[in-house]
């Protein structure tokens, strides 16, 4: 017998009496899906909000919000860069890049989380590797709270998808809060709406 | 109202004056108070240590000494706790249940059963921290538990700020747990001890002159910590103070 | 199998007084941070009811959702193992990455694996094996295991920190600023994610329904060591399914807000097809929670979500850390999980307990946690491992307590003088009580023998 016969066959045999499934409320009645509430709850997390730029030069704002960046790699075609994405064939390339770019699909209010998978990273990587990640969100693309969006196809159909809530941060020494753990040192997410 | 009235062997032992001013307390409202002669303890001694089977004996004279009346009152969250949740060691029989049902902490039966709305003869001009005992606490539900967001009671509360003079102080840490715990403070000594420091100074630090509770057994553990610490805080039940007690 | 003493190990913690100052209120905070998101949150308690019963059907349908996970994690290219227990789960690990090769592994937090000591196991085969998170990395270098499951190293201050890394990765010893510290394990750890060739994780949920592995963190290690690598391997307790994607909102909802007061950890991951190119694994452990599933009194300790709410609120363990119980899994969710991996080894734990229910109410899942610690020293008395009491003592007790007669005799010696207790308490434990306390002294009278002084024995004055 195999141990997956085994397992199965001894957790079938222990298994306590049946307990219902319950139904899940999506708890968001009077919720917000404003841009604001999303910028108040990513703000609390480590995450910057910066205004988009009045002549639509995404290029320009962000080396006016990091001087002195070499390397700039973007996964939208809305932000040009100076590393294409496309030339990557290894996720290890990325290791290089200051500023990464990207658009998330959407945002949650309740959170100030922002969605993304392969389709918008291109290479997931961009999102870790990058020393810093720009972020370009459509302020009408936000939903309410986390049950509505885990309501989104894309769990179904992305390969990987990530909620990424502000920069990657540790408090692990003293309860010291530090923003750069093992990931981007800082989120700046920009509203901009989608073509 | 009758009522039969339950002596913790502990409090029958080191710390009659709580049994006294119980009973008295009791007379003081108006009920009529038996002490049923042949008590000893409520089991939980042997049952907290595991020793399910071996609190049977004591379980069954519980129920013999108590059974056929419609209160039994005792000043100890913890052996009510048990009595009327953990008294199992024995056959359910419908006098037991009946006998676990109508057995009742103190502060809870004056509150909830003889609705009491005041104490004339009280006063106690002293500032005062309120000690919850846990199980007193979480488990018979005489106050608001900080883990929980409910609306904030407190059954203690309500009986004492009806005592003249009395002022409260608040803790930093109200609801944390002493460290008593029965068989705890002595086979855990070192962080029973160190929660009873801590609780003690913390009420210092609140500027309490006395802590009271409904439950003695913290307040042994705790004036034995804040003797060794040399603390001036004193330590009373709330039976004490409602009984009339002025210090 | 030695018994593990906590009490003797939390007399060590305590006496080193900045530590256990710090560690006290370092998690302390965190119970109170977790106090302010929930009064947040108007369903909170509804939420810990939805997450209690989502995770009580999955667990009493627990082989048709593995069966269905197992089924949908295939379907999405995954491997799917098997492993009975840790010796089988530190097997199929090793061969998955003898089969590519593999000899350095980075890895993210996973109790899991601490619990079948896999990373010992491969190392001595030759693996390199590297811990990502922060706190993992300080313990590791440090040669001992986490203290607590979500923050590893809390019971370190800076200072312990910078003594580990300078003596391993070659910090200033001089230097104990945290962002420095941080800093330094950053760029040090960062080579590894790039050359490794295989990268690991553990799992907070396994959704049944697509046969995604959901990891919650902070720090991004756990993305980094899924993404780089070509190799993937998710190390998941059977106990860690859910069934469909929209079940997670509830538990994404609350791990965060309860394990650090925050409403949702930095990255939560959802890895479900691997990259192309790439070859990712799954191994299913049981490691006997399968036999835990059928005690009717103590299966609920599987709805565990590992959020760690129960460590911070509990008083007990703030005050002993989480290396004074001996085993990967400790505070009041370990006292209730820990007997079942070895019950005489561990069976003082359930007595490293006041009872306090603080752990209870705090739960997300709503484990009865306190109730399954009184029920733990039942089992540990039955099978005659109490650790402190002998049970004759207690049978003793029981005759005592039993008889009015006996009682009565009992209490008019303790009268004689209270240092000396009756013959059949063979532990004195005032000795013990005495060392930090004082000793209340036996009084003039009893309860008894005021009323029989008192009261006719209908209760009327004398």
């Amino acid at each position: 017998m195999s141990s997956r016969d085994e397992i199965l066959a001894r957790v079938r045999q222990k298994q306590p009496e049946p307990r219902p499934l319950p139904s899940v409320p999506m708890f968001d009645v009077g919720l917000s899906t404003s841009f604001d509430t999303f910028k108040t709850n990513l703000s609390r997390m480590g995450g910057k909000v910066v205004d988009p730029p009045a002549d639509g030069d995404l290029d320009a704002l962000i080396l006016k919000l990091f001087p002195d960046v070499r390397v700039v790699c973007s996964a939208t075609p809305e932000v040009k860069g100076n590393l294409s994405i496309d030339t990557i064939r290894s996720p290890q390339e990325l290791n290089d890049v200051d500023v990464g770019v990207v658009r998330a699909l959407f945002g949650v209010a309740e959170t100030g989380s922002l969605w993304l998978s392969e389709a918008q990273y291109k290479v997931n990587a961009l999102g870790f590797l990058s020393q810093h990640l720009v972020v370009l969100l459509d302020p009408g693309a936000i939903v309410a709270n986390m049950h509505r969006a885990y309501q989104h196809r894309g769990f179904v159909e992305a390969k990987y998808a990530v909620f990424m809530t502000g920069p990657s941060a540790t408090a692990d020494i003293e309860g010291i809060l530090i923003h750069g753990a093992q990931g981007i040192r800082t989120m700046t997410v920009i509203p901009v709406s989608a073509q | 109202m009758k009522v039969a009235l339950f002596v913790p062997c502990y409090i029958d032992a080191f710390f009659p004056e709580v049994g006294i001013a119980t009973l008295e307390l009791l007379e003081r409202l108006g009920c009529e108070v038996i002490y049923p002669l042949d008590q000893t303890c409520c089991g939980q001694p042997m049952a907290n240590s595991g020793c399910h089977e071996d609190a049977a004996a004591t379980e069954r004279l519980f129920v013999k000494n108590f059974a056929g009346f419609d209160y039994i009152v005792g000043p100890s969250g913890s052996c009510v706790h048990h009595v009327r949740e953990n008294l199992t060691a024995i056959p359910q029989t419908a006098e037991v249940t009946k006998v676990r049902e109508r057995t009742y902490e103190l502060v809870e039966f004056l509150h909830d059963i003889v609705k009491v709305t005041e104490f004339p003869w009280a006063a106690f001009p002293h500032k005062v921290g309120l000690h919850n005992a846990c199980v007193t606490l979480r488990a018979l539900r005489t106050a608001k538990m900080s883990e929980i967001d409910e609306p904030a009671f407190s059954k203690p509360l309500d009986l004492l700020s009806r005592v003249r003079g009395i002022q409260f102080v608040t803790p930093d840490r109200p609801d944390e747990c002493c460290g008593f715990g029965g068989a705890f403070s002595v086979f855990e000594e070192p962080v029973s001890a160190k929660m009873g420091y801590d609780k003690v100074t913390d009420h210092h630090n609140a500027g309490a002159e006395y802590v009271v509770s409904a439950d003695t057994s913290c307040l042994m553990h705790q004036k034995a910590c804040a003797e060794r610490l040399k603390l001036p805080i004193k330590f009373i039940h709330i039976a004490q103070i409602l009984n009339g007690a002025r210090a | 199998m030695k018994r593990i003493d906590h009490a003797e190990a939390s007399s060590k913690f305590i006496k080193a007084q900045d530590h256990l100052d710090f560690h006290d209120q370092r998690l302390w905070d965190l119970r109170k941070k977790r106090d302010r998101d929930s009064e947040s949150i108007p369903e909170w308690q509804e939420l810990r009811s939805l997450a209690s019963a989502i995770k009580e059907h999955t667990l009493t349908h627990l082989a048709d959702f593995l069966e269905e996970f197992e089924r949908n994690a295939q379907a999405n290219g995954v491997k799917v193992h098997w492993a009975k227990d840790a010796s089988e789960h530190n097997q199929i690990v090793l061969q998955i990455l003898e089969s590519r090769r593999a000899r350095t592994l980075v890895k993210a937090k996973s109790m899991l694996t601490d619990e079948c000591e896999m990373r010992p196991f491969l190392e001595n085969r030759g693996i390199e094996v590297i811990e990502t998170d922060l706190g993992e990395r300080i313990q590791q270098l440090d040669d001992e295991p986490p203290s607590h499951i979500v923050v590893p190293a809390v019971h370190k201050l800076r200072t312990d920190v910078s003594r580990v890394f300078a003596a391993t990765i070659g910090t200033d010893a001089k230097n104990s600023d945290v962002h420095y510290l941080a800093e330094s394990q950053r760029q040090h750890t960062r080579p590894y994610f790039l050359k490794a060739d295989a990268g690991m994780i553990g799992a907070n949920f396994a959704v049944a329904e697509t046969g995604t592995v959901v990891v919650c963190t902070n720090e991004g290690n756990a993305d980094l060591s899924m993404l780089l690598p070509k190799l993937q391997i998710a190390s998941i307790g059977i106990e860690k399914m859910i069934p469909r994607v929209e079940h997670l909102a509830v538990f994404i909802r609350m791990l965060s807000r309860n394990a650090l007061g925050s409403p949702i950890t930095q990255l939560t991951s959802h890895f479900r097809v691997p990259r192309e190119g790439t070859e990712m694994h799954i191994v299913l452990v049981d490691n006997g929670r399968s036999e835990r599933l059928g005690m009717a009194d103590f299966w609920y300790s599987l709805k565990c979500i590992r959020c760690g709410a129960c460590m911070n609120t509990c008083p007990v363990y703030r005050r002993s850390g989480g290396l004074s119980y001996g085993a990967t899994y400790s505070g009041p969710i370990g006292v209730i999980i820990d007997p079942t991996f070895n019950l005489r080894k561990y069976s003082a734990l359930p007595f490293a307990s006041t009872l306090n229910g603080s752990c209870t109410s705090v739960c997300p899942v709503r484990i009865n946690i306190h109730e399954q610690i009184y029920k733990w020293r039942q089992v540990i008395a039955e099978r005659h491992q109490l650790p402190f009491v002998k049970k004759e003592a207690m049978q003793i007790a029981g005759k005592v307590f039993g008889s009015p007669k006996l009682y009565r005799a009992a209490v008019e010696a303790l009268g004689a003088s209270v240092e000396h207790l009756p013959r059949f308490m063979l532990y004195n434990p005032l000795n013990a009580w005495g060392r930090q306390r004082e000793v209340p002294p036996a009084p003039a009278s009893t309860f008894r023998h005021w009323y029989l002084k008192n009261r006719t024995k209908s209760g009327q004055r004398k």
